[in-house]
């Protein structure tokens, strides 16, 4: 099959599955017990006439097919509903919010793929010896610790008693932001030549983005580790040392291209995931991104800005997963689209 | 010949490889090291009573939904409040005066219910979806698989907070909300499984003697899917916790006063400055449960994965 009927095929089957997505979200936000209408209106002491017309705004008196039809046509024509902790609507919400976590998350993913990769790579070639035990330590207890926890104690040690790191938000309260451009601070500083605001973003990235990247980091490795276990092990490995290569040949041009392509899949949906709002570190660090905006949502009970933020984060997935999916037939000839 | 020896000699290669893999198991460290976390975990819980200093009681009350429900209380004993580590209190005290110590040994045994009841029913479901879709294939297979690929199109944590929310705070409903999360890995895993050994020749050979499928299924197919799925189990149980911890910080789990380790956590994090053992403690209880369950799911892969143990 030809790449692009591939990509065609693969965009056409991904219709069912954000349909499916919306019918999810929207059962979701519709069996919560709570009278939505009043909690925006204010709660228990609400005026009812207020209470009255945003039932009538939301659709809340119709069937529930109807308000499904009504949420749909809405999404078709880019409109997400509207944020009501926000009072705006929620693609401008979304809008604003994403810049941040895009670069939190691309940090995190510089610091966690090389490292991972590396890290994967040393302990595979040095398997069961010490060097090998302290690297999967490593690994595991970066996928074992409480992300919240890791970012508290981190506060703890370089925001409190060793103050040399800022202890939350985007950039310091006497900084100007720069001139927005992509709304990456770090990209648009730079460009800007506002060094006072690139000096002050990457100091708040580094303890975020550090705690973010050593999560990812775990997984990385391990998934590295495994796949080059499995490659080591293979007749064209055993053909390469058999020629008489070197060990560091073999390993770093033979193995490594072949052992990667987990790698890449793996990487790439974190990357998606986290693109979606790492939402427990931006939680603890005040970052404000999708993440953040997502938990100020639910606590809110704002379910329009929920069902958003989900559909938003569906669609960032299932393109992910196409782009690996994609990039595995060309790193690997030997896997066939569509098959 | 008597009846174990008889048993013996007909099982005699499965006795071997399973020696085998018991030695490869015990020369791990790593998992080793898992294990003994895990059984320490467990006699905590167990022997909570005996171990804590504080004991909760339990209340049953009607919830204004017009449901009984039982609610944890610990005494209060604000003269106590936010006490560092001492002889008194091992792990010092939160700021209603509580004894960290006896809330995080308590705390031992919820994670281990929410781990269990999570991965448990999650994998009952998956091996009921996974060997109808996996077995009898064509439309069935075709749908359940579309519904498990939109779940997992969102990613986890973000779809169990949707669900928690929808559902209101308890603990129980973070529960359902992480069933609802895990289900799809395991009916995935299971039908893959299944698709891999429905081809081997003595299930043809089961097949071609009429044996019935469900037979055919549960004492042929299943049994044969068995390590990949105790893998994914195990290391399930601690990222379950983990999870269900992250829920209850950002305030969609336990009620408030109850000995659950991640909403310990939130509610420390006002005081982390002045009392950094109200996070410490509880969050390096969830650090060595969930290291635990990794370090031995990720032991028992290397030994159990016919690709990696020789």
């Amino acid at each position: 099959m030809k790449l692009r009927d591939y990509i065609i095929r693969r965009l056409i089957l991904l219709i069912p599955i954000l349909l499916g997505v919306t019918l999810l979200t929207f059962t979701v936000s519709h069996i919560i017990p709570a009278d939505v209408a009043r909690v925006f209106a204010g709660g228990e002491k609400a005026n009812p006439e207020t209470i009255a017309r945003i039932r009538a705004e939301m659709h809340l008196d119709d069937p529930l097919y109807k308000q499904y039809y009504y949420y749909l046509n809405d999404l078709i024509h880019g409109n997400l509903g509207k944020s009501y902790s926000e009072n705006r609507p929620v693609t401008e919400a979304i809008k604003q919010y994403f810049p941040a976590t895009a670069e939190l998350t691309i940090l995190a993913m510089l610091l966690a793929i090389p490292v991972g990769i590396l890290t994967g790579i040393i302990s595979a070639v040095r398997r069961n010896q010490w060097i090998d035990h302290i690297t999967r330590l490593i690994a595991i207890t970066g996928v074992s610790i409480p992300i919240f926890w890791l970012a508290l104690m981190l506060q703890i040690a370089f925001a409190y008693k060793y103050p040399i790191l800022p202890l939350d938000s985007r950039l310091g309260i006497d900084v100007m932001a720069p001139k927005h451009i992509t709304g990456l601070y770090i990209f648009d500083s730079l460009v800007t030549g506002n060094f006072a605001a690139l000096k002050s973003s990457i100091y708040h990235l580094i303890l975020p983005a550090f705690t973010l990247g050593y999560a990812s980091l775990g997984i990385i490795l391990r998934i590295t580790r495994s796949s080059m276990l499995e490659i080591v092990r293979s007749d064209y490995i055993r053909t390469a040392r058999a020629k008489g290569l070197k060990e560091r040949t073999v390993i770093y041009k033979h193995a490594l291209r072949n052992a990667l392509i987990p790698t890449v899949t793996v990487s790439g949906l974190i990357f998606a995931g986290l693109l979606g709002g790492a939402v427990l570190t931006e939680t603890i660090f005040n970052w404000p991104g999708m993440g953040r905006f997502a938990v100020n949502a639910v606590n809110n009970l704002d379910f329009s800005s929920v069902m958003g933020f989900t559909v938003i984060m569906a669609i960032i997935m299932v393109t992910a997963n196409l782009i690996v999916d994609i990039l595995y037939s060309v790193l690997d000839p030997r896997i066939r689209l569509g098959e | 010949m008597g009846f174990i020896d008889e048993w013996k000699k007909r099982n005699e290669s499965r006795i071997k490889e399973t020696k085998f893999t018991l030695s490869l198991f015990r020369h791990s460290l790593l998992s080793m090291i898992g294990l003994g976390l895990i059984i320490f975990i467990v006699l905590i819980a167990l022997f909570a009573p005996y171990l804590a200093k504080e004991h909760p009681t339990y209340v049953r009350l009607l919830n204004p939904e017009g449901k009984y429900v039982t609610e944890e209380r610990w005494d209060i004993h604000f003269g106590d409040k936010l006490l560092p580590p001492s002889r008194e209190h091992y792990f010092g005290t939160d700021d209603y005066g509580h004894d960290i110590f006896s809330m995080i040994v308590y705390g031992a045994r919820l994670s281990i219910k929410i781990g269990l009841l999570v991965v448990i029913s999650a994998t009952i479901i998956g091996v009921i979806l996974g060997a109808i879709a996996g077995y009898f294939g064509g439309y069935l297979d075709e749908l359940i698989m579309r519904i498990t690929d939109i779940f997992l199109s969102i990613p986890g944590l973000i779809l169990a907070m949707a669900f928690a929310a929808a559902l209101g705070r308890s603990i129980e409903h973070v529960m359902y909300a992480l069933i609802i999360v895990w289900w799809p890995t395991y009916t995935r895993l299971i039908r893959g499984q299944i698709l891999k050994t429905r081809e081997e020749t003595y299930v043809e050979a089961a097949r071609s003697l009429g044996t019935p499928d469900s037979k055919i299924i549960f004492k042929h197919i299943l049994p044969n899917t068995f390590a990949p799925v105790f893998v994914q189990m195990t290391m399930d149980l601690g990222n379950v916790v983990l999870n269900a911890a992250g829920l209850s910080f950002i305030g969609l789990g336990a009620n408030p006063g109850t000995a659950e380790w991640g909403l310990m956590i939130s509610m420390g994090r006002v005081y982390i400055f002045q009392a950094w053992w109200y996070v410490f403690f509880p969050g390096l209880a969830i650090v060595l449960f969930v290291l635990g369950f990794n370090l031995l799911g990720d032991g028992l892969r290397d030994v159990l994965d016919p690709k990696l143990r020789r």
